[in-house]
């Protein structure tokens, strides 16, 4: 579980992030959505430590990130995974190097065990007989897999993805989605998935935390959502043309 | 001024190293691979044409009867080894391996690699950065010791081969009133160079913002400042040690 307790963040006496809460629990996929610019990456970048926070709080099952210590600091960032938006792969290392990447630099897990894991997580994520292709020579699909496949590798406790299917057509994005919601459920992760696609939302989002000009104005699941009377989300809500036409249709 | 001060926070977080002995040695090798192939060739062109056209042009300045022949070969050795080798190669080095290094950790940063890094809990810049300035401090003297070599090698081929000197003369003119201590003052100017080349190209890379186009400006940052620097510090050992 990941607690965010306040988070205050300014970027140049300008205020980025006025008082975040909140609360995700593992083996659910947890969202945080909103339109551009309100704030949802530097969010992310603070509670992963990327960033640090002004005020506030960040702690991973009972663990305040922010006020351990730099050996704790570095136990929790091992036990943490990220899905980047263009999935951040090493260019001059092949998908079996990439994702076995975070077990050669913080484990001492043997060759072939670590071979092993590699083949394991791969597999896992759909992606097979291509551990020597570089990352420019696969699509963007296969390239978030891969980020995913690395992201989980070292047995991550909590992931994290940053616009997961930015880049994607419909299809395969559904499919990433879907494939987060999976992983986070068999291994009872805790994910959080930052996105401004509704349709992630109606697939997957158990629950959802809406922010808006560095505010947080609602939490609730999908289910709830198309009927929440909060202006802003509404507008942000239905944007979306297709569930626009089906709310009108429902009105008529 | 605050660029500067960046400049030095930047150089001490690479020290506070991190991972182990054994995976800095192998990235160090990689590196040693990469800055040598990079440069060989273009260092090898560059200072055998500079050795030649300093003995053709000494040749053709000193037409005095009173002066030796053997003078020629004596300038054309004093010269690369003192200015040329080490520094017109690090002016080479900084546009081949500076403008390398910026660009590759520039685009590691847009594309948010260094990121991923620090999420893993690696110290970024330490693992990416120090690897190639302990590349390029094994690297950098070697090349120049090539490139002093080969200069001498341009100088006597053009020399003999115009006619303007024999073999004997220039051989003699090479070894005549030899001052060791020059060798070692090129070496501690190559030392110094590589430093200054690796470090600022790293520095500009790694804090790249934005996008490609970004990436490409900080390449050519990476070079310009490198020059400027290498030839204050040029400068600046000259009166030092000389
Ligand atoms: N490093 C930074 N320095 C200054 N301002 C920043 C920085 N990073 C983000 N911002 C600002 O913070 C706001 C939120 O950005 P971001 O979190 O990227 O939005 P999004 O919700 O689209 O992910 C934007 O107005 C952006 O300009
Ligand atoms: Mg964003």
């Amino acid at each position: 579980m990941i607690e965010i307790k306040n988070i205050i963040k300014d970027f140049n006496n300008v205020r980025v992030l006025h008082g975040i809460d909140g609360k995700f629990l593992p083996g659910q996929p947890n969202l945080i959505i909103g339109s551009s610019g309100t704030g949802k990456t530097v969010l992310l970048k603070c509670m992963v430590g990327l960033l640090a926070p002004d005020e506030g709080d960040v702690v991973y099952d009972q663990r305040n990130f922010h006020k351990s210590k730099k050996d704790e600091i570095r136990e929790i960032r091992r036990e943490i995974g990220m899905l980047f938006q263009g999935g951040a792969l090493f260019d001059s290392k092949n998908v079996e190097q990439n994702v076995s990447f975070p077990l050669d630099l913080l484990t001492d897990t043997p060759r072939d065990e670590k071979l092993d894991r590699v083949n394991f997580v791969l597999k896992r994520v759909g992606l097979e007989n291509v551990n020597k292709k570089m990352p420019s020579e696969i699509s963007g699909g296969m390239k978030k897999r891969v980020g995913i496949a690395r992201a989980i590798v070292n047995n991550s406790r909590y992931l994290y993805c940053d616009e997961p299917n930015s880049g994607l057509d419909p299809l395969t994005a559904i499919v990433i989605d879907h494939l987060i919601e999976e992983i986070t459920e068999e291994f009872n992760i805790t994910t959080i998935v930052v996105t401004h696609d509704m349709n992630s939302v109606m697939e997957i989002g158990e629950y959802v935390l809406f922010m808006h000009q560095g505010r947080k104005l609602w939490e609730g699941s999908k289910n709830e959502i198309l009927t929440a009377d909060v202006k802003e989300l509404q507008d942000f809500v239905y944007s979306n043309k297709l569930l626009k036409a089906v709310r009108n249709e429902k009105h008529v | 001024m605050q660029i500067i001060g960046r400049y030095f926070l930047f150089l001490h977080s690479l020290i506070i190293k991190r991972e182990s002995f054994n995976t800095y040695v192998r990235l160090i090798i990689d590196e040693c691979i990469k800055v040598g192939i990079n440069s060989i060739f273009i260092v090898a062109i560059v200072s055998t044409f500079i050795g030649a056209v300093t003995a053709v042009q000494t040749a053709y300045n000193i037409v005095s009867p009173l002066i030796p022949n053997y003078v020629v070969s004596l300038v054309v050795r004093d010269m690369t080894l003192l200015e040329l080798a080490p520094t017109i190669t690090a002016i080479v080095f900084a546009g081949k391996v500076g403008s390398n290094i910026s660009g590759e950790l520039g685009t590691m940063r847009i594309s948010e690699q260094i990121d991923a890094l620090e999420v893993m809990g690696i110290n970024s810049s330490s693992f990416l950065v120090l690897p190639k300035i302990i590349a390029c401090l094994l690297m950098y003297p070697l090349l120049v010791i090539l490139a002093g070599f080969l200069a001498l090698i341009g100088g006597y081929l053009a020399a003999t081969l115009t006619g303007a000197m024999t073999p004997d003369e220039f051989i003699y003119g090479i070894r005549a009133d030899f001052i060791e201590y020059n060798v070692t003052f090129a070496l501690i100017k190559s030392v110094v160079f590589a430093f200054l080349i690796s470090s600022i190209s790293a520095f500009t890379g790694y804090f790249t913002i934005g996008g490609a186009l970004e990436v490409g400006r900080a390449s050519t940052k990476a070079v310009t400042s490198s020059c400027i620097a290498i030839l204050s510090a040029d400068y600046l050992l000259a009166q030092l040690l000389l």
